[in-house]
């Protein structure tokens, strides 16, 4: 039994645009108001993350002067930081927001298949931010735990907020993979049965590419998250021995039995390294989109690009023990995941050697989210080349309790999606608002974050080479480290309240924008892909109008030999104008 | 042209509108049930490595698990018959499907709702089972006076999101079957594929029983 694509029916269900405020802006179903709803909420507990931040670096650039940073807090402001960037910013912000915003636009669909759903996944995210900061308030504070979370040190005494900052932390997790769930489904069908005429899946732009692949790897790996927050919050509550061992607390025995630690860490990186690629493949696939359109050239070997994009997402979930070198395994497993690891290299260094290329005899505009995304190239190569002394077995053991492990995590999982962030936001900004922003303070942000974050991080591989452990609250006097050492995490504290404090030029950026910005055109850039082609700048309900569009090209027609233009929008008939590469077949 | 080989396979699964000729809401049931096997899988493993990694001694689930008529205990018998009960219910959804496609609302509404009583019976025997271990054996998620206390917290969770999962599914059906026959989906075009994906959700639950029955109590 043929079903019938949505694109192929004679007349569509009819829509009812919303009509009050609060179904229009609140309890929407709209997927373009629910992708705001997620970013700007992802980007406010993103600025707490940065405070953390900002915080920890003052404690470890000037120990022994700040009274109100005590150990306790320290290593919850550490926790709270890393959860918050990487699962409730960057996996919220790329799949929630982005996701939302640009998967029905650039496949050329109405909406998200169920928006009723799509509003839920925001509400039930939210609730679960609501429970997250509400462990701050609770008695003992939020959990110190790391942001690894690993038993038994999580859960027992002595580690800060075990009372019920590890609940909350734990159920908030738990909030979190349902309300993605409900998102992730949303994408991952739309992408794959509600494009319109003419978008074969090799005509996407590869900004859905990574999005897609990205939501395909949360689904997968966020239930090894689930069930380990299960298993500890059962430890916890009602003293079960998944991964608690027979360990005595303070002279007393707190009744566990048998358990083993090491589960939760296979656990915990069974989802942890994938999360990795949750975050970073939309940002492989927004970055080639913004390169490609900036520099006027179409992507360099698109069929390629999607096929690493599929490599890395399979391989992802064959590499997690890299992560757990230092906890003591089978050396053969070593051997097995350090091989693993360094295959990754091959996929990506393809994305990377494509992304230069494409820029190669480009036309290229320094726009401001061309900077970004050439931005993340640095940045990017910066990181994946360090990565590539972790994943040895052999060197990852010196290094792995040294700053260079977070020198390496933060260049490649920290500033190069947060860059790409900040590009994407400046170039869909004109689509999503209507308005233009500063090109001057946008230039501006860029260039202080890229070479801030290069002064906070450079010297931070160095202190890693010096053995500076990472997790201690102050070093104290210690003597295979020289005294420079201190000036030197003092140096990087500096940088990085500038970089935090630099970041207001974004929001003022944005106000600047929102309230005296200039109308936008709707294809600011001559971009190809179908978002920029809506009657309405910014898009209505309904994103199309009446009719929906026809795709007759991939999204990489730019400067095509012998057109006038030096683009060709998708959805412009072949007859029309020529095609370049192009890659579909059309059924 | 189109292209042959492997080059066609790929063209093929990358067309245009759509991959799969089916619903949207089939195409999503496919993915999150691909999703929640991942979930089972690691509340499986997990129970796996915890019950090699234990030193206690692990009962032996044929003697716990056996229940007397009077005479000798008959080794997983209630298992068993559980068992039998969930993939009748199996039988029963797959033939509510096949009804509803016919679009024979009365047949459908019945065998759905012998599915649901099914499944509801299912729950009942577990909580039976349930009270049995912890009122007459003392076993306890945090203890267990046959040995491994893993015991215990393994059974009760992974029996209890698993009957979280029938629960839910006796719930889904009988609001299924109740729109059924209201006729609530003839007023949206007398569409019955709703009937199909509460079954897909169905004999994937019924699956992942098969999966604990192998390795809970056979093992």
């Amino acid at each position: 039994m043929a079903y019938v694509a949505i694109a192929d029916r004679d007349h569509e269900e009819e829509h009812h645009d919303p009509q009050t405020f609060i179904t229009k802006y609140v309890w929407s179903q709209d997927h373009k108001v629910i992708a705001i709803q997620y970013g700007a909420t992802a980007i406010f507990v993103g600025v707490i993350a940065l405070v953390l931040s900002a915080m920890m670096r003052l404690q470890l650039g000037f120990p022994d002067t700040f009274s109100f940073i005590t150990p306790e807090n320290y290593y919850q402001f550490v926790t709270m930081h890393g959860m918050i960037m990487v699962i409730y910013l960057l996996t919220a912000l790329f799949l929630g927001g982005f996701g939302n915003y640009l998967i029905p636009l650039m496949v050329g669909s109405r909406d998200m298949v169920f928006p009723y759903m799509n509003m839920l996944s925001f509400w039930v995210y939210l609730l679960s931010v609501i429970i997250l900061l509400a462990s701050f308030f609770v008695p003992g504070g939020a959990t110190g735990a790391g942001w690894t979370l690993y038993p038994p040190q999580a859960i027992m005494p002595g580690t800060p907020g075990t009372d019920w900052g590890i609940i909350l932390m734990l159920a908030s997790l738990g909030v979190f993979i349902v309300a993605f769930t409900m998102g992730g489904l949303n994408y991952v069908t739309t992408v794959l049965q509600a494009r319109c005429r003419g978008m074969t899946l090799m005509r996407m732009p590869l900004s859905i590419w990574g999005i897609f692949m990205a939501t395909i790897l949360g689904l997968l790996a966020f239930p090894a998250l689930l069930v380990s927050a299960i298993m500890m919050l059962l430890d916890k509550t009602i003293l079960t021995s998944f991964f608690m061992p027979a360990i005595s607390s303070m002279g007393a025995d707190p009744g566990y039995t048998g358990g083993s630690p090491i589960l939760f860490q296979h656990l915990f990186w069974f989802f942890g390294h994938p999360e990795v690629y949750i975050v970073a493949l939309p940002a492989f696939g927004i970055v080639s989109d913004l390169l490609s359109t900036h520099a006027r050239k179409n992507i360099f070997g698109y069929r390629m690009m999607v096929w690493a994009i599929i490599a890395i997402g399979g391989l992802s979930f064959i590499v997690w023990a890299h992560h757990m070198y230092v906890s003591g395994m089978n050396p053969y497993f070593g051997f097995f995941f350090a091989t693993t690891t360094l295959i990754i290299a091959v996929p990506t260094a393809i994305k990377v050697y494509n992304w230069v290329l494409t820029l190669w005899e480009g036309n290229i505009h320094l726009r401001v989210p061309m900077l970004f995304a050439i931005g993340f190239i640095f940045t990017f190569i910066h990181g994946g080349l360090t990565g590539l002394f972790l994943g040895n077995v052999t060197i990852d053991l010196p290094l792995s309790d040294t700053y260079f492990v977070v020198a390496h995590f933060h260049m490649v999982m920290g500033v190069s999606p947060i860059l790409v962030v900040f590009g994407a936001i400046y170039h869909w900004w004109p689509k999503i608002t209507g308005r233009m922003y500063n090109e001057t303070l946008g230039k501006w942000h860029f260039w202080m974050t890229f070479l801030g974050t290069y002064a906070i991080y450079l010297p931070m591989h160095y202190l890693g080479f010096q053995g500076v452990p990472r997790r201690y609250f102050a070093m104290g006097d210690t003597d295979f480290l020289p005294a420079s050492a201190q000036d030197l995490n003092a140096a990087i504290t500096m940088s990085a309240l500038f970089v935090a404090a630099t970041q207001i030029l974004f929001f003022a950026n944005v106000i600047w924008s929102l309230t005296r910005g200039p109308k936008a055109d709707p294809n600011p850039w001559d971009a190809t892909s179908l978002e920029w082609q809506t009657p309405d700048t910014p898009p209505k309900h309904g994103n199309w109008g009446h009719d929906l569009p026809e795709v007759h090209r991939w999204a990489y027609d730019y400067s095509v030999p012998g057109y006038a233009d030096d683009f060709i929008p998708q959805n412009v008939p072949a007859d029309v104008a020529p095609a370049g590469r192009d890659h579909g077949v059309e059924h | 042209m189109e292209p042959s080989g492997t080059q066609g396979v790929v063209s093929d699964f990358s067309r245009d509108k759509q991959v799969f000729g089916m619903p949207w809401g089939k195409a999503m049931m496919w993915i999150f049930l691909l999703s929640d096997t991942f979930i089972f899988s690691c509340f499986l493993v997990s129970y796996m490595t915890v019950r090699i990694g234990t030193t206690d001694p692990w009962p032996v689930p044929s003697e716990v698990f056996a229940l007397s008529f009077g005479g000798d205990p008959i080794p997983l018998i209630l298992i068993a018959i559980m068992t039998f009960i969930l993939i009748t219910s199996s039988g029963t959804m797959a033939m509510a499907v096949n009804m509803g496609y016919r679009k024979d609302r009365n047949k459908t509404f019945w065998l759905m709702a012998a599915t649901a009583l099914l499944g509801a019976s299912f729950v009942g025997m577990q909580a039976f089972e349930w009270t049995k271990l912890i009122v007459d054996e003392g076993v306890r998620p945090w203890s267990n006076p046959m040995g491994a206390a893993q015991f215990g917290a393994s059974f009760f969770m992974i029996t209890g999101f698993h009957g979280l999962h029938v629960s839910a599914g006796v719930i889904y059906l009988m609001v299924v079957a109740a729109r059924v026959r209201n006729g609530f989906y003839e007023k949206r075009g007398g569409n019955y594929e709703i009937v199909e994906i509460a079954g897909l959700y169905w004999h994937f639950v019924d699956l992942v029983w098969v999966f604990i029955f192998a390795f809970f109590y056979l093992w």
